[in-house]
């Protein structure tokens, strides 16, 4: 925990506040390393006891596409890691219908349940967080 | 105001350090507290000592030296994309220091403000 944490106390520097985290994911899952090293991000997140939500849009929509397959470019698959969220209770999970439909995609597409927000309403869902990640 | 800053890409090749650098120096003469400055992604290449740019151009990553001993900002490469980059201890430049990225999380909880630099 200590190192997974950065060596932070929790006891004594964090516990308590609890702040609505969202981390915006914007970015193809493949092509940059932006995407992988968010999901590092957010599983570190879940040992804070924050109020965590997960944003997926432009072409970060396609991190949650079904049937990635990697071996060909040379880069580990790490979509499965998206299922296993639900184990660290992160389970707010939302994409953009704007950006999922323009790539021709719908929620059976994806590898994960979630909650598809037009981007008004993802403008409204944004404005209520204190902190805003975006990778 | 409290600020944390977020630093997502590395020095010379992208704007965004040179950005943030801005920002901090801007934001304690105004009189605010940078609460921290966390360098993640290629970000970490802010941190190496072994950069040696032309002498007509800004040296950046001796500027982000320079911000932390003068006004004791605290300057975190995240181990984790350290590693992977090849910024370890041996050539950490003075000022800043390796630690895991919960101290990007802590920074979330602790500052006022999160501010992030890059694409």
């Amino acid at each position: 925990m200590t190192e997974s944490t950065g060596g932070i106390d929790m006891d004594e520097e964090s516990s308590g506040t609890i702040k609505k985290f969202a981390f915006v994911n914007r970015k193809a899952p493949y092509g940059t390393i932006y995407a992988l090293e968010s999901l590092e991000v957010v599983l570190i997140s879940a040992a804070f006891d924050q109020d965590v939500s997960l944003v997926f849009m432009d072409d970060g929509v396609y991190e949650l596409k079904k049937g990635q397959g990697t071996k060909a470019v040379g880069m580990k698959n790490f979509s499965p890691t998206y299922r296993a969220l639900e184990g660290y209770d992160i389970e707010k999970l939302y994409v953009e219908k704007e950006s999922m439909e323009a790539r021709g995609l719908t929620e059976d597409d994806l590898v994960v349940p979630v909650e598809v927000l037009t981007s008004e309403e993802m403008a409204t869902l944004m404005d209520e967080q204190d902190v805003v990640l975006s990778f | 105001m409290k600020f944390g800053i977020l630093v997502n890409e590395g020095p010379y090749n992208h704007q965004a350090s040179d950005t943030a650098y801005q920002f901090a120096k801007a934001a304690i003469e105004k009189g605010h507290e940078i609460h921290r400055v966390f360098f993640y992604h290629d970000g970490v290449n802010n941190a190496t000592k072994l950069t040696e740019p032309p002498q007509d151009d800004r040296h950046i990553v001796n500027r982000w030296s320079k911000l932390a001993e003068e006004h004791g900002v605290d300057l975190v490469v995240c181990v984790a994309a350290g590693l992977r980059r090849g910024i370890v201890d041996e050539n950490l430049a003075s000022g800043f220091r390796i630690s895991g990225l919960g101290q990007l999380v802590e920074t979330g909880i602790q500052a006022d403000r999160v501010v992030t630099f890059g694409d």
